[in-house]
């Protein structure tokens, strides 16, 4: 069959089953908008307000689905307006495919209108990256490419199409995706073993190791991490830990790799860790990483972090081995995998003692109750009360993020979608639709700053357009409050450009402006009355949570610093 | 323990001869903060596939770290970390040096035999010398011609190539990674 270079672009998507895609479109990608058309019943396209909305939605429906997220843009301004979305995926292993298209090849390299080397720019924040030149490559490139973006360590791929490619005519066949690996690049590729396509078995004596080293250690601890969650082996994690009896702190991107209320789990660690997962690293004789690759927000100080014990870390990914912690023990393999064949050799271990000692530590940071206004744990708590268990829950970046993820309780992968690892304020709306898109049966709220609110609050359209019922909860201290903490402990409260008092927009008119729904609350009576309100008006919704500008996030513990060494807050 | 004395190390790449993978490769370096001390790019016996030589100043575990790093590249079929003792280097440099007078041309001429140097150019004020050999080799030439005037000096960089039936597609990605190293402890 002849098609166009869209029409064969749209073919290999539905060829992935791809039923989503965030985009905008311009000059560069007209064809493939113009094929969008008569795709329209079988693939459905959101337009957001701008690009960057594009690729957080993107991510946000791939993390909450599992499956690879779509995003289109236009050459030029369109791509680089991706790349904080791409950087953001990068650096969390979100399984998304960008799409952009990039000037005829008539006008590549002659600084045309809306020309930029936007395959050059992806290169280090992309998994792969290709740009298609000629249109009977460009099947086979875009099967390539979503093989790569969900395979091993799952990652964004960029592909770059010339706008004289997607006008072209090339022979296509429908291949079903099960055949892939046997057409094509992707047979050499599988041919030649490439790790992300050939996990080489993991080892049977590496398994038996770690399992004798469980069945010596009296303190174990156990990490649950961003890899827990990409595998999905949520239960697998749970049983585990469980068998292990081991104390269990969970990353920042490890919300959801296992149950959140189950007793053993400490809370998150490092910066802001609980004194009781602080306390257990310091502490334990023996340290499992699953999935987490030991950043410096967790490994503070790598040269004394678990300094007493034998650290044991299991990834999918052999790059991150020896990265940033030297381990004693490792095993390679996907963690759904692994911890299968850990569990099946596993008895049951006790540790009372251990338990008992970590557990005399807080898990969780109190809070002073706040009077007439609303502290943020209040607000955390009266979310959890009266919204469904699996709610799934965007965040922004900054003390909000941490807030939600320190007093919410995740418990199945997806259900907590925040940047980890890029810290990118601005990505909780679009990954916010991005997941409702994704899960319509599921609540999905959105947490946000008023100053990452700020950043990327045009995505309301989009809420409103498509019907997209996203409750918005901003975490209102009139402040960029991050910063402005750590200009109170490290800057000497000299508050430089942070404080926001006096700045619009009016977060509850500014939500009547897009045609949504906005509440402003500063006690917990009001709070509860929109939360209800709001999850019955069945539409997108603002509630503008007034917070004192003074909060922090409790505890602390200084980057580079000893993971034990609080701050006196 | 492993080895953390910072020295150079010699990488051999087998890689896709397509455009771009030159970028990534160079990328990966500067990103974790390596400076490539010397790079020799060439065809290999299969047209499809170029072969590159890279020196890097690094010590044993951040070379390990880099190596795997540079396997999750999809151009890289084969990332090699030669081993000084079981390998043989080469690389080729050119010369050039003044010498305006025959007395000096003849002393030039002289020391280039000694190093098995060819004169490949000869003018009224200059020499040029083409040497081939390891490092030590092409240095100690170097040396001695630094009691000339030396004018310009082009040096190819380092290939090297295992000793023995021993090659580098022995090393696909698949056996580097179980050879990675079993557990320590």
């Amino acid at each position: 069959m002849r098609l166009t270079g869209a029409d064969i672009l749209m073919e290999c998507l539905l060829e992935q089953d791809v039923e989503v895609i965030f985009g905008y479109p311009g000059g560069t990608i007209l064809n493939v908008y113009d094929a969008l058309v008569k795709y329209r019943g079988r693939i459905r396209h959101y337009l957001t307000a701008h690009e960057q909305g594009a690729s957080h939605a993107a991510d946000g429906y791939a993390r909450s689905t599992g499956k690879v997220g779509v995003a289109f843009s236009t050459s030029g301004p369109g791509a680089t307006n991706l790349t904080t979305g791409v950087a953001t995926a990068y650096m969390d292993s979100s399984p998304v495919v960008f799409i952009s298209c990039n000037v005829a090849e008539n006008l590549i390299g002659k600084d045309s209108f809306q020309e930029v080397d936007s395959t050059g720019i992806m290169l280090p924040i992309t998994k792969s990256n290709f740009q298609i030149t000629d249109v009977n490559k460009l099947a086979d490139t875009v099967r390539k490419a979503f093989a790569i973006a969900r395979s091993g360590r799952p990652g964004p791929v960029f592909i770059d199409i010339l706008k004289n490619v997607t006008a072209e005519e090339a022979e296509y066949e429908f291949i079903p995706r099960s055949e892939h690996k046997k057409t094509g690049v992707l047979q050499t590729l599988y041919e030649r073993n490439m790790a992300d396509f050939k996990i080489p078995s993991i080892d049977e004596e590496d398994i038996d190791k770690l399992v004798e080293m469980i069945g010596e250690s009296e303190k174990p601890m156990l990490i649950c991490g961003g890899g827990v969650v990409r595998a999905r082996a949520h239960e697998e994690f749970n049983k585990f830990c469980n068998l292990v009896d081991a104390p269990t702190a969970i990353t920042v991107m490890g919300g959801g790799g296992m149950q959140g209320r189950n007793p053993h789990t400490t809370g998150m660690i490092g910066m802001h860790g609980s004194q009781a997962s602080n306390m257990a690293c310091d502490n334990c004789d023996l340290l499992i990483a699953v999935g987490c690759r030991f950043s410096d927000r967790v490994a503070l100080d790598p040269s004394t972090f678990a300094k007493q014990a034998k650290i044991v870390h299991i990834d999918i990914d052999r790059s991150e081995i020896n990265k940033n912690v030297m381990t004693d023990h490792h095993i390679i393999g996907d963690a759904k995998e692994v911890l299968k064949m850990l569990n099946e050799r596993l008895t049951q271990q006790e540790h009372p003692e251990w338990k008992e000692f970590v557990f005399s530590y807080p898990t969780e940071t109190v809070y002073e109750e706040g009077g007439d206004t609303l502290t943020p744990k209040q607000v955390c708590d009266t979310i959890a009360r009266l919204m469904p268990q699996d709610t799934i829950v965007a965040t922004d970046v900054g003390q909000h993020q941490m807030w939600a993820i320190q007093h919410f309780h995740f418990d199945y992968p997806g259900q907590l979608i925040t940047s980890g690892g890029f810290g990118t304020m601005g990505f909780g709306l679009g990954a916010a639709i991005g997941a409702k898109v994704g899960n319509p049966d599921k609540m999905v709220i959105h947490i946000a700053g008023d100053g990452s609110f700020r950043m990327n609050c045009n995505e309301l359209c989009t809420e409103q357009y498509y019907g997209i019922p996203v409750i918005t909860f901003v975490f209102d201290n009139k402040t960029l409050g991050m910063v402005r903490q750590w200009q109170n402990l490290i800057y000497k409260k000299n508050f430089s450009e942070t404080t926001l008092t006096d700045r619009g927009p009016d977060f509850v008119k500014l939500a009547e402006a897009y045609g949504l729904r906005g509440w402003r609350v500063n006690n917990q009576k009001d709070l509860e009355a929109a939360i209800l309100e709001a999850m019955e008006c069945g539409k997108g919704c603002v509630i503008d949570c007034v917070l004192d500008i003074d909060e922090m996030v409790r505890p602390m513990v200084g980057g580079g610093s000893h993971i034990t060494d609080f701050m006196k807050i | 323990m492993e080895n953390t004395e910072v020295k150079r190390q010699t990488l051999a790449l087998l890689v896709d001869n397509e455009p771009g993978v030159l970028s990534q490769i160079a990328r990966l370096f500067s990103r974790k903060g390596y400076n490539i001390e010397a790079f020799a790019a060439g065809p290999t016996e299969n047209p499809g596939m170029s072969r590159i030589t890279i020196d890097v100043l690094a010590d044993e575990p951040h070379t390990e770290l880099l190596c795997n790093q540079l396997r999750k590249l999809y151009p890289i079929h084969s990332v090699k970390w030669l081993n000084a003792e079981t390998s043989i280097y080469r690389e080729h440099m050119l010369v050039k040096v003044r010498a305006e007078s025959s007395e000096r041309r003849n002393d030039i001429m002289q020391l280039a035999n000694i190093f098995r140097a060819q004169i490949i150019d000869v003018s009224l004020q200059t020499l040029t010398i083409g040497i081939s050999g390891d490092a030590d080799k092409l240095n100690g030439l170097l040396n001695i011609l630094s009691e000339f005037e030396v004018l310009e000096i082009a040096r190819t960089g380092v290939v090297a190539i295992e000793r023995g039936i021993a090659t580098i597609n022995d090393e696909s990605k698949e056996s580097g990674e179980f050879s990675y190293g079993k557990n320590v402890l």
